[in-house]
């Protein structure tokens, strides 16, 4: 069991919506995702280069409960932008598609048109890795 | 598409029709009008595509919220997964 309360799993959440620019809660890692909205999701930012930190929720299921509860969105995974909710896998894919998640993050739009399949190659500099063993 | 947290008690529940979710959004957002697909086969992934000038106005988070809520905790429980594609009867 683990002593890491509801609370601190909560202000935890806050902070690194707060404290990092592009924040991606998901399934898995960006490397190694879980699930393919995951994948999708991290597949869209790793195509527009842009420096990210992402939150495996998998490892306690407090994680996805506590982000749900202070999003207000259901599933797996949510990007925010700015401290802000952009969406899910549907909407994240649908904005790489029309370049308007381009235009939100300030990058440029890659030459292919074509929607991303492979996942990020590698891990963001950013992520807040210390997460799963304080969760412990 | 495999998403692993899945578990025997969500399998427990009664899963949904396409058919039964259509109803539900189209009985929920008067005048829309979704179509939808079982993805998998299983009743547990689905994708909506829903026209519905409820939406004008609206963010696309907004549009997906209004959706979910219909669903409440059903999503991510008996519903898996539900992906959505929102738009209004203009465009």
């Amino acid at each position: 069991m683990t002593d890491t309360t509801e609370t601190q799993i909560r202000e935890f959440l806050e902070k690194s919506i707060e404290e990092n620019e592009v924040m991606l809660f998901m399934k898995g890692t960006p490397n190694q995702p879980m699930c393919g909205f995951s994948a999708r999701t991290a597949a869209a930012l790793g195509a527009l280069d842009v420096r990210y930190a992402a939150l495996d929720i998998l490892p306690d299921p407090r994680i996805r409960q506590e982000l749900s509860e202070l999003s207000g969105w259901p599933t797996i995974p949510q990007l925010f932008v700015n401290g802000k909710l952009v969406g899910g896998a549907d909407i994240v894919t649908e904005m790489y598609e029309t370049g308007e998640l381009a235009e939100l993050l300030g990058t440029d739009q890659p030459a292919a048109d074509e929607a991303p399949e492979a996942p990020a190659a590698e891990a963001p500099q950013s992520a807040p890795l210390g997460l799963e063993n304080r969760l412990r | 598409m495999h998403c692993s947290e899945q578990s025997a008690a969500i399998f427990a529940e009664a899963m949904p029709s396409a058919t039964e979710l259509k109803n539900r959004i189209e009985g929920a957002l008067p005048g829309a009008r979704a179509e939808i697909q079982d993805l998998t086969g299983g009743g547990d992934h689905f994708r909506a595509e829903i026209v519905s000038d409820r939406f004008a106005g609206l963010s696309r988070i907004d549009q997906h919220k209004l959706v979910y809520d219909i669903f409440g905790t059903e999503i991510g429980g008996p519903i898996h997964a539900l992906s959505l594609k929102t738009s209004t009867p203009e465009g």
